[in-house]
């Protein structure tokens, strides 16, 4: 009997009282739509719930994934997105999709346990590998919560005056995550999969308070707007191993009625920056996009810096090409340039990149911990860039 | 009392635990604090005045307001304090996307980054805060203090910084500013600005600093500044070797400069105490003799210092030892060993595409009608072949700039 695993709301009676009248976990509630307020616990919306030991998505909840994410001190991340009947959000090719008032997004950060460990409350793995995230029977739809452990979800949700982010954190039974409006600084340590290193990394994985969220999620410094960052056409345009089997996400939206207006030709795709087949230039780019732009951008909170790292810039002085910085303090690391040609390690972008400390390393927010794997990258790509700064 | 000890060892002491050093386990009562000032912050509406109580409040996160109208005050700027030594997550100490905020009557210390950073607020008043990094300059310290930028009506009084590795005060991209009675010291620059519009600047205490106070404009920026008033400050000694990192433009800046204009139109310096500063009192410079590496700024940016008038200033001391070989050995070669530089410094790159019979237009000189001050322009376009002191030539006026006005401030 799952029982056990469900929260029972007191100060929500009705939807108690539903839950028992449903037949408990077997016949889930529908997904609510809060128009205002932040419920105390992330099962109140009924959209991503641990129950039978998996953290499943709810009935027409659409879990996605993008070509190339932001990365986030090495977490997997499970996202979904839910929208009322009868509405769809609308197509754009380079910003967000307009989204109808009542869509939910919730992002779910997670890591793999480490393979052969028992649990405990800090170890988790630092891989690639999603071979063990899903539970088997639900394909791409479910986690499984055996092999997984659950550290935050984000609920980004489209109400009347516009997006608000709300962070929930998961509990230590990994039964329910909780309303965590400031915030919070969890003690982990990453465990290296490959034996031969079997290395550890003491970190403080951070959830940002809601106002941080924004740090990211206010892409226009004047509109102050939150927006969604991810699911845009360049990003979600891949395939995803649906229960019913692999589809192009685009697609899939569509015939589910989440999206209109799908262009039937010339969908932008970003790289995937992990898919050595393709085009360096177009990974890092791909990269640099999904981490640094939503500061990074002619309209953004970095603006201040004159740096346009979008994937659609241009002007390669704003990408960084020998331009000076403007206000990076010690982030410079005694180095001249953004980005040199050629010559990675006096690139003030690496520097910044390869730090983990607050003050020197970019993005500002959002990871504790280096990424190995895209400082690699971008290495790869300023080595391979021609040109030079000299006068 | 004794908490109050305790702390005031732990400043003597250089600071408990550096800034790269692991974060510390902080304690019950911080950690409560830190929540609860955390939601006082989300949930702050126009109207809200959040409170600082008096103490040392350890936090270990930025504090970020994005509501408009917000008051944010302390019960002094040593008693109030919120300490980022153990920071894991910012840079900023106070981070504030805002229109209409005030801070007042508190401390911000050892932020990781900056230590109060506004980003494209309008009417933003600054009062009696002091930002500081305690164990004094050190490569591991923040870039700013206290730092406006692409703001508009931006009021900085009576507040201290100390210990930036760029600027203590850096006003940025903003326009309508007025910075008084602030006192700024061992900051890479005291006080900046930069690429801004309608600044004044007086009565403020810059000293012991690498440059006492700079009026720069960058290129790249959307923004070109003009129309700076330095006036009525006090710019003593500003000789603190420079800690500023490579890179940044304050990192060329020598130690022992007093005030330094860099490519900025408009700038009106007169009635200043300026003295004992070892480069130079004042230096007027143009973007090519900065050691910027850039030497090929971007189209519509001018890297040439004009209208700059400087005038009724009180100089004492100073240059009698500037800031590196080639300037030591120049200072010697014109003015013996026991002489000194004249008290402004030129660097002597002119727009000749604006000259007519070698003279810039009226409106566009660099005018010093300063009693007995000289002028050095060092000739930096020939390599510093053919220095010469003048005096008479810089003998002219300029209209005067108008006050800055602030809207709805007292």
């Amino acid at each position: 009997m799952s029982f056990a695993f469900r929260s029972v709301r007191v100060p929500c009676a009705l939807l108690a009282l539903a839950a028992f009248l449903g037949g408990c976990a077997r016949a889930p509630q529908p997904v609510h739509f809060f128009a205002e307020g932040r419920p105390g616990k992330l099962s109140d919306w009924h959209l991503v719930e641990a129950r039978d030991g998996k953290l499943a998505a709810n009935t027409d909840v659409v879990p996605y994934d993008l070509n190339t994410p932001l990365f986030s001190d090495y977490a997997h991340k499970f996202r979904t997105v839910w929208m009322p009947k009868g509405k769809a959000a609308k197509y754009d090719a380079e910003g967000p999709f307009d989204f109808p008032v009542g869509t939910v997004l919730t992002k779910t950060f997670f890591y793999p346990l480490p393979s052969g460990a028992a649990r405990d409350a800090k170890s988790v793995a630092r891989t690639y590998d999603t071979s063990r995230d899903f539970a088997g029977d639900r394909a791409g739809e479910s986690l499984d919560l055996a092999k997984v452990r659950l550290v935050e979800t984000r609920v980004l949700v489209r109400r009347d005056n516009g997006w608000e982010a709300i962070p929930y954190i998961w509990n230590a039974a990994q039964t329910e995550a909780e309303l965590a409006r400031t915030g919070d600084a969890i003690p982990l340590e990453l465990v290296d999969e490959t034996p031969a290193k079997a290395e550890r990394e003491a970190f403080a994985y951070v959830v940002p308070n809601e106002n941080q969220c924004a740090g990211c999620h206010v892409t226009n410094v004047k509109a102050k707007q939150i927006e969604p960052l991810g699911p845009r056409a360049r990003h979600l345009n891949r395939d995803y191993a649906y229960a019913s089997g692999k589809e192009n996400q685009l697609a899939y939206w569509t015939a589910k009625g989440y999206l209109t207006g799908l262009p039937t030709t010339n969908l932008p795709r970003d790289a995937d920056w992990h898919d050595t087949a393709q085009p360096l230039a177009e990974r890092a780019r791909a990269y640099l996009d999904v981490n640094c732009s939503h500061c990074h951008s002619p309209t953004g909170p970095a603006n201040t810096t004159a740096l346009d790292l979008r994937a659609a810039a241009t002007d390669l002085r704003r990408l960084g090409l020998c331009k000076p910085p403007v206000a990076a303090g010690r982030g410079t690391g005694d180095r001249l340039f953004d980005i040199v040609p050629g010559k990675p390690d006096a690139s003030i972008l690496l520097y910044r990149m390869t730090s983990s400390e607050p003050g020197v390393m970019m993005p500002e927010m959002g990871r504790n911990t280096t990424h190995k794997e895209g400082v690699e990258l971008i290495r790869e790509w300023i080595a391979a860039t021609s040109g030079t700064c000299d006068a | 009392m004794r908490k109050l000890a305790v702390v005031a060892l732990c400043a003597l002491a250089a600071g408990c635990g550096t800034g790269s050093s692991p974060p510390q386990p902080v304690s019950d009562a911080d950690a409560a604090f830190e929540k609860k000032l955390q939601e006082q912050f989300l949930d702050a509406k126009p109207g809200t005045v959040i409170e600082i109580p008096p103490g040392k409040h350890q936090l270990q996160r930025v504090l970020t307001l994005r509501a408009n109208g917000v008051t944010v005050r302390g019960a002094g700027a040593d008693k109030s304090i919120l300490s980022f030594k153990n920071q894991v997550s910012g840079p900023e100490g106070m981070l504030v996307y805002a229109n209409d905020f005030t801070i007042e009557h508190l401390a911000i210390e050892d932020s990781k980054g900056d230590g109060l950073k506004i980003n494209d607020g309008e009417n933003i008043t600054i009062r009696d805060v002091r930002v500081e990094w305690t164990a004094g300059p050190s490569k591991d310290n923040g870039a700013y203090a206290i730092y406006p930028v692409k703001c508009k009506n931006v009021l900085i009084e009576d507040s201290v910084a100390i210990g930036s590795r760029d600027a203590g005060i850096y006003v940025g991209q903003s326009q309508d500013i007025v910075v008084r009675r602030n006192r700024a010291e061992k900051n890479v620059a005291g006080i900046e600005i930069e690429n801004s519009i309608r600044a004044d600047v007086y009565e403020n205490n810059a000293t012991g600093n690498t440059g006492g106070i700079l009026v720069f404009n960058m290129p790249d920026l959307t923004q070109h500044g003009e129309h700076a008033r330095v006036y009525k400050n006090k710019v003593i000694a500003n000789n603190l070797g420079n800690f500023g990192a490579k890179g940044t433009a304050v990192a060329s800046v020598p130690a022992g400069s007093g005030i330094i204009v860099t490519s900025n139109p408009k700038v009106e310096i007169f009635d200043n105490d300026i003295a004992d500063n070892r480069t130079a009192n004042v230096i007027i410079a143009s973007y090519y003799i900065t050691n910027f590496a850039d030497k090929k700024p971007t189209e519509g940016y001018d890297p040439y210092p004009k209208s700059i008038y400087i005038y009724g200033n009180r100089f004492s001391g100073g240059g009698d030892s500037p800031d590196g070989l080639d300037w030591k050995a120049l200072k010697v070669s014109m003015f013996g060993i026991s002489g000194h530089f004249p008290d402004v410094l030129w660097d002597g790159f002119v727009d000749t595409k604006i000259m007519t019979n070698g003279q810039y237009p009226a409106e566009q000189r660099i005018c010093v009608q300063n009693g007995e001050v000289e002028v050095l322009n060092v000739d930096g376009p020939n390599k510093f072949s053919n220095p010469k002191v003048g005096k008479e030539e810089f003998h002219c006026e300029l209209p005067k700039l108008a006050a800055v006005e602030l809207k709805g401030k007292a």
